[in-house]
């Protein structure tokens, strides 16, 4: 009973860590039993696959998790040295290189029997995938996603992407031996929306002031929207943080356990292999992360087969400029930040390539200080510490005279 | 002057003037359109009386495109911004944008935010494009296209009119796959720098014309005698190959062009559009049939190398020169896949930089003076 007790209490962040643990471990046992394994894009329809009852694992996350244990490098070159250019996508080289053998302790995972791609966060994808499909010689269920213009989906996007999906269905009953289970297809969805909103509310705490949590605790946790946003039990452990974040608000503790000087979004993701170099002078100038922008991007919600599909419309890389800035300045404006600290991001090169547009805008529309940084999210060789740190500096000093009515 | 040079003289006039043509549409009153690469049905642009012009960047450095794209982009979409800026294309009555890659995908935001004056028509095309769904996606968009067309020039574009101007352009090219396979069995007539010429010329030119001058060319070539080549002859493969000062290297290396994988060049004209009572289904299903392309999805994974090996075959070359745009990832992706499927078919490769920057081809002349050789010893 006692122990029933205890485990309740479990810390959201364990909880969280333990479901990403399980669907790596379920694919593994799925592939020991001979049940084919699938990789998968991070904003492919998870919704399907899951309601097969397929196992299925997730190469971006396998790579940010390589990258923060310092293998990225090794394995960045081990793909150059296949012909892959360093100018690619450091996730893609990670992954290829994974995929094409190499040894990889820091988070090694199933080889895949089928591949479930979906564009809409880069064309990066389409040919990364084409590339381990060729390497194994297995199919590939493709999900694209064309680009948009205007913050509305078109109706033939609609119309192109939903047979789209009814095409992966067949290909995957196919791959899986069973047929889809609308009744259970609907529980799943449930599940994601659930997840969804108790990840957009855990999210939301960081609009108090001070933050009960550092941002970059959510760059950690958002691996579980990515893997396993269909399960009810990410959703209960979402809704376990959203819990203790309340809790911490009334405390008045807080994950960030320096001062909260200033509060900024930190745009983009994380230089994984650096998360020290990262934090050490924003911690040291006691500078919180207080949005980023995975928190809207993975934080949709939808009622019917339409607005879920509209939905993977709307991934980071797939909006157009005016929806983007739209999601930034609104989490600027509700967690209150006073400056932008944008990584210009060597990998992503859809994400990168309007940011010096954004900052423009940011700076206009919320008047806050923008500074931006060069580096990399997986590949070391892109970051400068001695750069970033002194943006971040200027940063600090943009929001000092800003503090003190300054320009 | 030969025929033949008098010919090739006028197509390199154009191909190097596009300015000069810009300005010769606008002063007869004519209204035209630019067209990023890849894949814009143009022939509704010319069915609606409208000039298309290719926009492919242009040699130099980007300046002010620097605010609004780091570093590590393209030349070729950093240098259509700097165009766009430095206000060369604002005779234009409208650019059509793709997005196919992902630098294509910023730089429609980038264009439209930077030349909000003039009309951009989003094209953003399926890469599920084979199935009946891709089709009529393919359809939709280029319907609106023509909807935005017909705004630009105040008038209904007929049925009538795409089927004619897809009748002019699958002439065209035809007369540039000819041309192709002329110029690979003439390098003692055509230089690698005038075979460029000939074929950048009709992203310049209304195709009807483009297509007369051509065919008068074909003819000539078609009528002179095979001679034994003194030289290699390799295919090219990339996304652009233009630069005269890099071209003039093969040509003083004796290095014909036998055939191309190259976008701005065979790519673009491999496949006529089909005919088909609705002239906008020929033209969807014309992209639905593109393949063998670093951009495009390839449902058969991998048909662009054994496409390449082909064309080696076909074409007599012994070697491929892979001209790798700086920055491109759908290229460098696609890289090792075409290297190992050459190693294995014993055909030497050559990759070598390239972007609208390099000034100086220095490295290029070595690698290709050495490769040139390992090529005659395969002889
Ligand atoms: S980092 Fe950017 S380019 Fe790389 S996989 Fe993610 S979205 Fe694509
Ligand atoms: S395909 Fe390559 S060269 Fe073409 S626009 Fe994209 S990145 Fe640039």
């Amino acid at each position: 009973m006692n122990d029933v007790k205890k485990d309740l209490k479990k810390p959201a962040k364990i909880m969280l860590r333990e479901i990403v643990d399980k669907v790596y471990a379920e694919a593994w046992e799925a592939k020991k039993r001979g049940e084919p394994v699938g990789w998968s894009s991070s904003k492919f329809p998870a919704e399907i696959a899951e309601t097969l009852g397929l196992k299925v694992c997730y190469p971006e996350n396998q790579a940010a998790a390589i990258a923060a244990k310092h293998g990225g490098k090794r394995m960045c070159e081990y793909a150059e040295s296949l012909g892959y250019d360093n100018d690619i996508c450091g996730y893609a080289r990670i992954s290829l290189a994974f995929a094409a053998g190499a040894e990889c302790e820091e988070k090694p995972m199933p080889q895949p029997d089928f591949l479930l791609c979906c564009n809409n966060i880069c064309n990066c994808m389409t040919k990364w995938y084409e590339n381990i499909a060729r390497m194994h010689n297995i199919p590939l269920i493709m999900i694209d996603i064309p680009y948009n213009n205007t913050p509305e989906v078109n109706d033939e996007n609609i119309t192109y992407i939903r047979a789209q999906f009814e095409n992966a269905i067949k290909q995957l009953e196919k791959i899986s031996g069973k047929k889809f289970n609308t009744e259970k297809f609907k529980r799943v969805c449930e599940n994601a929306n659930r997840t969804a909103k108790a990840w957009l509310k855990a999210c939301s705490f960081c609009q108090y002031k001070p933050s009960p949590l550092s941002g970059f605790d959510l760059f950690n946790h958002m691996a579980v929207v990515v893997t396993a946003r269909c399960r009810k039990e990410s959703a209960e452990a979402f809704e376990a943080l959203a819990a203790e974040y309340e809790e911490s608000v009334n405390n008045g503790t807080s994950t960030w356990h320096y001062d909260e000087n200033y509060r900024i979004m930190f745009e983009g993701i994380p230089c994984w292999p650096e998360l020290q170099n990262l934090f050490r002078p924003l911690k040291e100038k006691g500078i919180n992360t207080t949005a980023i922008v995975y928190a809207p991007a993975f934080g949709f919600v939808y009622n019917n087969m339409d607005e879920m599909i509209r939905a993977y419309c709307k991934a980071p890389n797939s909006v157009c400029l005016e929806t983007g800035v739209d999601w930034r300045e609104g989490i600027c404006r509700e967690n209150k930040v006073d400056g932008i600290l944008v990584h210009y991001n060597r990998s992503c090169k859809p994400w990168s390539g309007y940011m010096p547009e954004m900052e423009r805008r940011f700076r206009k529309d919320l008047g806050v200080a923008v500074v931006g940084f060069d580096g990399d999210q997986a590949d070391p060789r892109n970051f400068a510490n001695a750069q970033y740190i002194t943006r971040v500096e200027g940063l600090y000093e943009i929001m000092e005279s800003k503090k003190n009515g300054g320009l | 002057m030969t025929d033949i040079e008098i010919l090739l003289a006028q197509f390199e006039e154009i191909a190097n003037n596009p300015k000069k043509q810009l300005e010769q549409y606008i002063s007869e009153g004519k209204k035209v359109i630019g067209c990023y690469p890849y894949y814009v049905p143009e022939e509704l642009i010319y069915a609606a009386g409208m000039i298309p012009m290719g926009l492919w960047g242009k040699r130099g450095n980007p300046n002010k495109a620097k605010e609004y794209f780091a570093p590590f982009y393209c030349s070729l979409v950093q240098m259509n911004l700097e165009m766009a800026l430095n206000g060369d294309l604002q005779k234009l009555s409208g650019v059509v944008h793709t997005t196919l890659c992902d630098t294509l995908r910023p730089s429609s935001q980038n264009f439209r935010v930077a030349m909000d004056k003039i009309p951009m028509i989003f094209l953003a095309h399926p890469q599920n494009r084979k199935p009946e769904f891709g089709v009529e996606y393919t359809m939709a968009i280029y319907s609106k296209m023509l909807n935005q067309l017909e705004e630009i020039v105040g008038r209904k574009v007929s049925a009538g009119d795409i089927k004619e101007a897809i009748k002019v352009y699958n002439e065209n090219r035809q007369a540039k796959r000819e041309f192709v396979k002329n110029a690979g069995m003439h390098p003692e007539l055509i230089s690698a720098v005038q075979r460029s010429a000939v074929l950048k010329s009709s992203y310049f030119m209304e195709k009807h014309l483009h297509t007369t001058m051509l065919n008068e060319l074909n003819k000539m070539l078609q009528a002179s005698p095979i001679e034994e080549w003194h030289g290699t002859r390799v295919v090219t493969s990339g996304i652009i190959c233009d630069n005269p000062s890099f071209l003039k290297i093969l040509d003083d290396n004796r290095i014909a062009i036998a055939a191309d994988d190259v976008a701005h060049e065979s790519r673009s004209f491999r496949k006529d559009a089909p005919y088909n009572e609705d002239p906008i289904r020929s033209l969807a299903v014309q992209f639905a049939d593109q393949d063998q392309d670093t951009i495009l999805y390839d449902p058969s994974l991998n048909s662009r190398p054994s496409h390449i090996i082909d064309l080696v075959k076909n074409s007599n070359a012994q070697g491929v020169i892979v001209l790798m745009m700086t920055f491109c990832d759908p290229e460098e992706m696609e890289y090792p896949s075409l290297y190992n499927a050459l190693k294995e078919a014993k055909i030497p490769c050559l990759k070598i930089g390239y972007n609208h920057q390099i000034t100086d081809f220095g490295q290029a002349r070595t690698s290709l003076q050495a490769f040139a050789e390992v090529l005659s010893m395969k002889n």
